[in-house]
């Protein structure tokens, strides 16, 4: 298969599932809530801002004290990731996305400080584990291999190794804070008082000017991350976060809901309080296994591979008639500015916050998921492909054409390699967010995950959501093996790596 | 003297690639070598394999590799510190190196004084000139101490007199040398042999003191 066939097949796979797709319009009057919407914009309200102040103190408590946990244990198993267990356990933990994390740690730990920072940290954790294993892999292993014979290995590593991988190591973390704050206003919408949760509270109350309030307030805060995200002023940071975290009021830890939630909620239903050595136990777990992988594990596969394929297609559309937009030899300088803002919007607001804010003007189908997941994906895309075109700009011929035909017959072909390598990077990721707004009433894995919980039936969503990282993990493992096909290993640094997990 | 290392007909390379073939050659201790060979002739191949030789029998070697392998975001002393690296466990190690302790750091200066790199002890190599690196190297191997020296173009990055100086500190340390060097004079002021490598073998091998103009011509000319 060549790379335009690859790219031809990815878009006949999503006509394909077109007619199997839930596109209707759902709201009864999407313009009239959109135009609401934007009037907040125009008129936003700050009145309530004593309780945005704590949303947002708590929002970046969380970031900086779950990305720094996470980065401290994925540095710890990046030393060990050459053992195939804890690959494969930070293959298992990344799988799982924070949302769930979250949902699942609020059922023993309750909508608490520590539930915030772990549901970042344990999936961040797996993350750092591959990515600084990566790095660790890259750096020059020359100092370590002319060091005394019979040096201890830690002593090896702190002088020979890590000081090579600190600096990779310290650009990708500070990229990863700013996920994390993506990541925990999200938090907000399972219950945990960060921004997400009170863009939530205002939608219902239909208070649109604060709802524009909470956006610009989180715009503003990634818009000057590059002002005050300093690598001198995390231990700052870190110390703050912990003063927000130990002043939240907190319900005290109670060892007997961690144990029961481990000994008896997670454990399955017919297996509960039954003597194991009888068979009848067995027999009726079959059964319950069969009922759930039957009526809500594959319909809620189907439905997320049916929207992560059409949201793929989407995503690289938008993708490649987007990056011109950071161009300036395609669209002028102004045009670039504009095109800059547009992106930059489109892919730091979180893709889950954009499918709510998409399901509250269309309503609830599988429209709204794809188009918030293709635009925000297709954004990022746009973003890395516009770096890239700004490296060939320079090198074209002096005569090279401008506008249009030097997208079309200079940048695009350039670009293509790049493109699909990237496009395959995001699968994984596409499908996990998929899964993931299936929470917001859209019926795909996240959807029967958010119902079983709501049940308490922890056994159920526990089962589901293995069911869903074992989907991840094998459309990853399908799209390494494209991308080895189609020999796209080479765009594997760290911008690709920023693409592929962010 | 007794035999410190011997290689017969022994074939030697890297990556499955052969660069050596045949090599004979026997190294005795207390003796001051230094290779001659224009770049690919296999000077470094041989260093490498003398190195691994003589660690794998024990032996006290200390090496000075052609590309220096220094850890450039760490600080002159640091890396000179790392030529003893296996002589602490790890805690002390790394409280050495979040801060360089007073007995450390009185050990490494004179080794830095020696090569005229006292003012940057605590400078992190990156910020370095080349030549100021190849010291570096050259200390760390110092530091390391041993009877066995092997350098690779250990003064290629300082000028004439400097490479003069840093070689006379190399013999004043370490009673074996083998040096791969560029300048001819420099050679045969310091060596008592020298060992010429053309296309992967040993073409030259001679007294200092009686090398010819025809040995020079079998290892350079064209």
């Amino acid at each position: 298969m060549t790379r335009r066939n690859v790219g031809l097949v990815l878009l006949l796979a999503a006509v394909a599932l077109l007619p199997f797709a839930d596109l209707e319009i759902g709201g009864h009057d999407p313009w009239r809530v959109l135009g609401r919407v934007l009037a907040g914009f125009l008129a936003p309200s700050f009145a309530t801002l004593a309780s945005l102040g704590d949303a947002i103190a708590l929002t970046l408590a969380f970031a900086f004290f779950g990305v720094a946990l996470g980065a401290a244990v994925g540095l710890a198993l990046a030393v060990l990731h050459h053992r195939r267990a804890v690959r494969i356990g930070c293959a298992v933990l990344r799988s799982v996305h924070e949302l769930f994390w979250a949902l699942l740690l609020i059922q023993p730990l309750g909508p608490s400080a520590s539930a915030g920072v772990l549901a970042i940290a344990i999936p961040y954790a797996g993350i750092f584990g591959k990515v600084f294993a990566e790095i660790l892999d890259e750096i020059d292993r020359r100092p370590a291999d002319v060091l005394p014979p019979r040096t201890g290995r830690i002593s090896a590593f702190l002088f020979a190794r890590l000081p090579l991988a600190l600096g990779p190591m310290r650009v990708y973390g500070l990229y990863r804070v700013e996920c994390g704050l993506r990541s925990s206003a999200v938090l907000g919408f399972v219950g945990l008082p960060t921004l997400g949760f009170e863009l939530d509270t205002f939608f219902r109350q239909g208070e649109y000017g604060s709802v524009a309030a909470v956006l610009l307030a989180y715009y503003a805060l990634i818009g000057t991350m590059r002002l005050w995200m300093r690598p001198r002023l995390v231990p700052f940071y870190l110390l703050g976060a912990l003063a927000v975290l130990a002043g939240t009021r907190s319900v005290p830890l109670s060892w007997d809901n961690v144990t029961r939630f481990l000994t008896e909620d997670l454990v399955p239903a017919p297996l509960r309080d039954a003597n194991l050595l009888d068979v009848a136990p067995w027999a009726e777990l079959g059964d319950w296994l069969g009922l759930l992988v039957g009526e809500q594990a594959v319909p809620g596969m189907v439905a997320t591979l049916v929207v992560s394929q059409i949201t793929i297609a989407l995503m690289g559309l938008l993708a490649l008639a987007a990056y011109p937009l950071l161009v300036p030899a395609v669209v002028g300088r102004v045009g670039r500015g504009v095109g800059h803002v547009i992106l930059v919007v489109a892919r730091s607001t979180p893709e889950f916050m954009l499918c709510y804010l998409a399901l509250q003007i269309l309503g609830p189908s599988m429209l709204p998921a794809i188009l918030a997941l293709g635009i925000h994906n297709g954004a990022i895309i746009a973003h890395l492909l516009g770096r890239e075109a700004e490296r060939v700009v320079p090198m074209l011929r002096p005569d090279a054409p401008r506008g249009l035909d030097l997208h079309a017959y200079e940048l695009t072909p350039r670009l293509y390699a790049p493109f699909l390598a990237y496009v395959f990077y995001r699968w994984e990721i596409v499908v996990r967010e998929s899964a993931i707004v299936g929470m917001l009433g859209i019926q795909t894995l996240g959807f029967f995950v958010d119902s079983a919980i709501a049940e308490i039936r922890l056994d159920r969503a526990v089962v589901l959501l293995m069911i869903t990282a074992a989907v991840t993990l094998a459309i990853d493992a399908v799209s390494r093996l494209v991308r080895r096909r189609l020999g796209l290993g080479a765009f594997g640094g760290l911008e690709a790596r920023t693409a592929r997990l962010g | 003297m007794s035999a410190l290392i011997r290689f017969r007909g022994e074939d030697l390379g890297y990556q499955g690639r052969t660069v050596l073939a045949g090599l004979e050659l026997t190294v005795t201790a207390g003796q001051r070598i230094a290779l001659l060979g224009r770049s690919g002739a296999g000077k470094s191949t041989l260093i490498t394999a003398i190195y691994r030789r003589l660690v794998s029998a024990g032996t006290a070697v200390a090496l000075v590799p052609q590309d220096h392998a220094l850890v450039p975001q760490l600080s002159v002393f640091h890396n000179i510190y790392m030529g003893r690296l296996e002589r602490h466990g790890a805690l002390y190690n790394l409280v050495n190196l979040a801060r360089p302790m007073r007995s450390e750091v009185a050990q490494v200066r004179p080794v830095a004084a020696t090569l005229g790199l006292e003012p940057e002890l605590f400078r992190p190599v990156e910020r370095l000139s080349g030549g100021q690196r190849q010291r570096v190297a050259v200390g760390r191997a110092l530091h390391r101490g041993g009877t066995v020296l092997l350098a690779d173009e250990p003064v290629s990055a300082v000028d004439e007199a400097q490479g003069r100086t840093l070689v006379d500190v190399m013999r004043a340390h370490f009673t074996t040398l083998v040096l791969a060097v560029h300048a001819v004079e420099l050679a045969t002021e310091f060596a008592d042999r020298i060992l010429g490598l053309r296309g992967g073998r040993v073409v030259v091998d001679t007294l200092a003191s009686r090398i010819t103009r025809a040995d020079l011509d079998a290892i350079y000319a064209t």
